[in-house]
C-alpha cells in the first residue's frame, strides 16, 4: 500500500508509466464516452442523440496527463510535477475549455496534483499510507477542535457583523439564513445521532411539524409567529415523545428503518388530509414575524401601529426583514449549539454519550436506557420544530414537498460527513454540502454529481467523519498535557462536584 | 444477602438456566465456576434482571427483585463489572467513573473516587487518558473502579481475568480482596480461572450446562478430584 520509493533519482521507467496512464485514460474513455459524451436533447421530432467529443477528449486528455503526473512524483519526480501541475492549475483560469465543468476538473485536478507533489518534496514520500492520513487528519481535527475554543466566538461575531458590512445583499443574505438553517437542523439531528447513537432517518418529520404547527396555528386562530415558537417547538418534541415511545425498543437498523417510515407517515397525511393541511397544494399567506410584536417590517403600516423603520428613525428598506430573519436564525441556532455544549457536561449528556458507546454497560450502571433515549428524541425533535416554524415564517408558504427524505438524508449527510458528536465538523459540514452546491449553481447539472462525488470522497479519506475527534468535556492538565497527580485529583474532585449539581434536574 | 431460587432464564426457546439456587451471604466473596456456555453469565445478567427469569425468584435483602427493570436493581445497591468490560472507549477514565457514580447518593463523588484511586493507583496515572487506548488490564480496573463508584452493597463481576497476562490477573484478584476485607463489599465473581477465584473466594458453586452441581467452601472445591479434573488440570 505505502509506496515506499524514495525521490532520490532513479531511472524512469517510461514505457510503464505511458502503458499506466493510457490505461487509465480508457477506463475514462469508457467512462465518458455514456456520462459526457452522449446526451439526449428534445427534438420537435422527439428525443435525438447529441454527441460532444470534444468533450470527452479533452476529459481524457486530463486523465491522461494527471495519472502521468501522478506517476511521476511516484517515480522521484515531484519537482516537475509540482511546477506543471501549478501551471495547469493556472492555465484552468486562463484558456478556454469545451465546457466549465472541464475547467473545474482541470484547476481542481492540477491543484490536487501540485499538492501531491509538494507533501513528496516535503515527505520524500509519494504517498501516506491509510493510517498515516489517518493520524494526520486526526491531528488537523484535534487542532481544529481546540482552535474551536476561540475559533467559534470569532465565527460567531463574523456571523453577528455580516449583515452590517457592504457585502450583505439579498442573495448573500439568503443564503446565509439557508447555510443557518441546516446548521441549526445539523445541531439538532446530531444530539440524536452524534451524542445518544440513535440512527434517525426521519429527522424532517419534527422539521414539518413544526412548520405545520405554526402554518395551522396561524391560518386557523391567527396566533403569531411568537407564540407559535414555543407551541411549534412542544408540539414536534410532543410528535418526538410520541415516536419515541414504540420505537425505543428497537435497535440499530430496525430502529433507523421505523423512524424512516415515521417521516414519511408525516409526509403522507400532509399530503392527504386536504381539508386542514391544503394537501400537495399546501399553506400560503403565512404571516411573517414581526419585530418581537412591537412592529412589523412593512413600508405603510395599518392605522394606529408602528412600522419597523419608523420605531427606529429609519428608511424603510425590504432588507430589514431579510436582516432580522437572518439574526433569528442565528441565534435559534446559537441556542442549539449552546444547549449541546452544556448538556455534554451534565449527567444527562454524558449519559447519551455512554448510551452511544455501550448501551448495555449503561443498563448495568442502573440507567434508564428508554427515558434516556426518550429525551434525547424530545429535545432534538423540539429544536427541529423551532426550525421548522422558522422556515414557514420565512418562505411564507410551505407544502409537503418540503419535508421529503432527501432532506432528512442531507442533515443526516451534514451530521456524519462532519463527524458524528463534533459541532464545529457540522458547520464545516454543512458549507461543504449546502454551501458548495449554492456556489456552484453556474455547474447545473454536474452540481449533484460533484456533491456525489464528494461523498464518495469524504467517505474513502475520512470514513469516521472530517472531524471526528472527541475531547474529554474535562480536561485535567490544561492544554499541554502535563500536570501533577494531585492537580489531577483536585480538579476530578471539582469535576465531580459538577455532575453533582446537575443532577438536580 | 442475595438468594436467587429456582431460576430459568430462556433465549427464546433456549432454557440457559434450569433451576438455578444460590445463596450470599453479606461480606462473602463467592465463585462460580463453570466452562464456557454453562451459563455463568446468564445467571448474572438474570441477577440484574436483564434477561428475566421466567421461573423462580431473585431476593435482594430480603426484597424480591425478580421483575424489577434493571436501573431499578442497580439502584438498590447491585452493580456489575459486565463480560468482557464493556469500558467506554472514547471517553476518557474520569468520565467512565462518573458514568459509574451516576445512581450514586449526590456528594459522594469526590470520596468514592479516591477510594477508587488508592485501590487502583494506575488508574489514577492514566485519569485523563481515553479509556479504549489502555491495557487490557487497566480496562479492566476500570471497570470494576466504575462499577465500584455506584456505591454497590453488591458486586457482580463476570470474568475480571479474561485475556489478561498471569501478572496481571494476580493484581486483579488481589484488588477484589482488598475490597473485600476494607470495605465489606460482598462479591460474587464468575470465572473460569477456577484455581485464583477458588482460592479467593469464601465459598464456591460449579455450574455444568444450566445448573448447580456443586458447592462448599472454596478450599472444598479445590481439594475435589471432580472439580480438579474438569477444571485444574486440562486447561489452567
Ligand atoms: N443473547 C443470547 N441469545 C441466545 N442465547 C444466548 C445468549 N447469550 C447466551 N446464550 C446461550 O446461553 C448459554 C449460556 O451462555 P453464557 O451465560 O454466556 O455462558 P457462560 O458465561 O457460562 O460462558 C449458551 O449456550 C449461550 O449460547
Ligand atoms: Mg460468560
Amino acid at each position: 500500500m505505502t509506496a515506499l520509493s524514495v525521490s532520490s533519482p532513479r531511472s524512469i521507467a517510461w514505457p510503464a508509466i505511458l502503458k499506466e496512464a493510457a490505461i487509465t485514460a480508457f477506463v475514462a474513455l469508457l467512462l465518458t464516452v455514456p456520462l459526457v459524451g452522449l446526451r439526449t436533447v428534445d427534438r420537435p421530432t422527439g428525443l435525438g442523440l447529441e454527441t460532444r467529443w470534444a468533450e470527452v477528449a479533452a476529459a481524457v486528455g486530463l486523465v491522461f496527463l494527471g495519472r502521468l503526473g501522478l506517476c511521476l512524483i511516484r517515480d522521484g519526480q515531484p519537482t516537475v510535477v509540482l511546477v506543471l501541475a501549478a501551471a495547469a492549475t493556472a492555465a484552468g483560469f486562463l484558456i478556454q475549455m469545451p465546457t466549465e465543468a472541464l475547467r473545474v476538473i482541470l484547476i481542481a485536478g492540477g491543484a490536487i496534483i501540485a499538492i501531491r507533489a509538494a507533501i513528496a518534496i516535503r515527505t520524500g514520500r509519494s504517498k501516506l499510507s491509510q493510517a498515516e492520513r489517518d493520524q494526520r487528519m486526526d491531528r488537523i481535527a484535534a487542532k481544529v477542535q481546540h482552535a474551536s475554543r476561540w475559533l467559534g466566538p470569532i465565527a460567531v461575531v463574523v456571523a453577528l457583523a455580516f449583515p452590517m458590512t457592504p457585502l450583505a445583499d439579498r442573495q448573500l443574505l439568503d443564503i446565509g439564513i439557508l447555510l443557518l438553517t441546516y446548521i441549526m437542523l445539523g445541531w439538532g439531528l446530531n444530539i440524536v445521532v452524534g451524542l445518544a447513537g440513535l440512527l434517525d432517518l426521519g429527522y424532517v418529520a419534527f422539521y414539518a411539524v413544526g412548520a405545520y404547527s405554526y402554518a395551522l396555528l396561524a391560518h386557523y386562530f391567527g396566533l403569531s409567529f411568537w407564540v407559535c415558537l414555543p407551541l411549534a417547538g412542544l408540539l414536534a418534541a410532543g410528535s418526538g415523545v410520541l415516536l419515541g415511545f414504540p420505537v425505543l425498543r428497537l435497535r440499530g437498523d430496525y430502529f433507523a428503518i421505523v423512524t424512516l417510515g415515521f417521516g414519511e407517515i408525516i409526509r403522507i397525511i400532509l399530503v392527504n388530509w386536504y381539508q386542514f393541511t391544503g394537501g400537495p397544494n399546501g399553506i400560503s399567506g403565512i404571516p411573517r414575524p414581526s419585530f418581537f410584536g412591537v412592529a412589523d417590517f412593512v413600508r405603510s403600516p395599518p392605522e394606529g401601529t408602528l412600522a419597523f423603520h419608523e420605531m427606529f428613525g429609519l428608511e424603510f428598506s425590504p432588507l430589514h426583514r431579510i436582516v432580522f430573519l437572518y439574526y433569528l436564525i442565528l441565534v435559534l441556532a446559537l441556542v442549539v449549539n449552546v444547549f449541546t455544549l452544556r448538556i455534554r457536561k451534565l449527567p444527562l449528556g454524558r449519559a447519551w454519550e455512554a448510551l452511544r458507546e455501550d448501551d448495555i454497560a449503561c443498563a448495568s450502571l442502573g440507567i434508564n436506557r428508554t427515558n434516556m433515549k426518550l429525551a434525547a428524541f424530545a429535545i432534538a425533535a423540539m429544536f427541529g420544530g423551532f426550525a421548522g416554524s422558522f422556515f414557514a415564517t420565512r418562505q411564507g408558504f410551505i407544502s409537503p414537498e418540503s419535508f421529503t427524505f432527501i432532506e432528512s438524508a442531507i442533515i443526516l449527510a451534514i451530521v456524519v460527513l462532519g463527524g458524528m458528536g463534533s459541532q464545529i465538523g457540522v458547520v464545516v459540514a454543512t458549507l461543504l454540502v449546502i454551501g458548495l452546491p449554492e456556489a456552484f449553481r453556474e455547474l447545473a447539472d454536474y452540481r449533484m454529481l460533484a456533491f456525489g462525488m464528494g461523498m464518495v470522497l469524504i467517505m474513502l479519506w475520512r470514513p469516521r467523519g472530517l472531524l471526528a475527534h472527541r475531547d474529554p468535556t474535562i480536561l485535567l492538565y490544561g492544554r499541554n498535557g502535563k500536570g501533577a497527580g494531585g492537580a489531577a485529583a483536585g480538579t476530578a474532585a471539582a469535576g465531580g462536584q459538577g455532575i453533582a449539581g446537575g443532577r438536580a434536574k | 444477602m442475595l438468594k436467587v431460587s429456582g431460576v430459568h432464564t430462556f433465549y427464546g426457546a433456549i432454557e440457559a438456566l434450569k433451576g438455578v439456587d444460590i445463596e450470599i451471604a453479606s461480606g462473602e466473596i463467592v465463585s462460580l465456576i463453570g466452562a464456557n456456555g454453562a451459563g455463568k453469565s446468564t445467571l448474572l445478567m438474570t441477577i440484574c434482571g436483564n434477561p428475566r427469569a421466567r421461573m423462580g425468584r431473585v431476593l435482594f435483602e430480603g426484597e424480591d427483585i425478580t421483575g424489577l427493570p434493571t436501573y431499578e436493581i442497580v439502584r438498590r445497591g447491585i452493580a456489575q463489572s459486565p463480560e468482557g468490560r464493556r469500558i467506554f472507549p472514547r471517553m476518557s477514565v474520569l468520565e467512565n467513573l462518573q458514568m459509574g457514580s451516576i445512581t450514586a447518593k449526590p456528594g459522594s463523588f469526590a470520596n468514592e473516587l479516591e477510594r477508587v484511586l488508592t485501590l487502583f493507583p494506575r488508574l489514577k496515572e492514566r485519569i485523563g487518558q481515553r479509556a479504549g487506548t489502555m491495557s487490557g488490564g487497566e480496562q479492566q480496573m476500570l471497570a470494576i473502579g466504575r462499577a465500584l463508584m455506584s456505591q454497590p452493597r453488591l458486586l457482580l463481576l463476570d470474568e475480571p481475568s479474561l485475556g489478561l497476562a498471569p501478572l496481571v490477573v494476580k493484581q486483579i484478584f488481589q484488588a477484589v480482596k482488598d475490597i473485600n476485607r476494607e470495605q465489606k463489599m460482598t462479591v460474587f465473581m464468575v470465572e473460569q480461572n477456577a484455581f485464583h477465584a477458588l482460592k479467593l473466594a469464601h465459598r464456591g458453586y460449579v455450574m455444568v450446562n444450566g445448573k448447580v452441581t456443586m458447592s462448599g467452601t472454596g478450599a472444598e472445591l479445590l481439594a475435589n478430584e471432580e472439580v480438579r479434573t474438569a477444571y485444574l488440570e486440562g486447561g489452567h
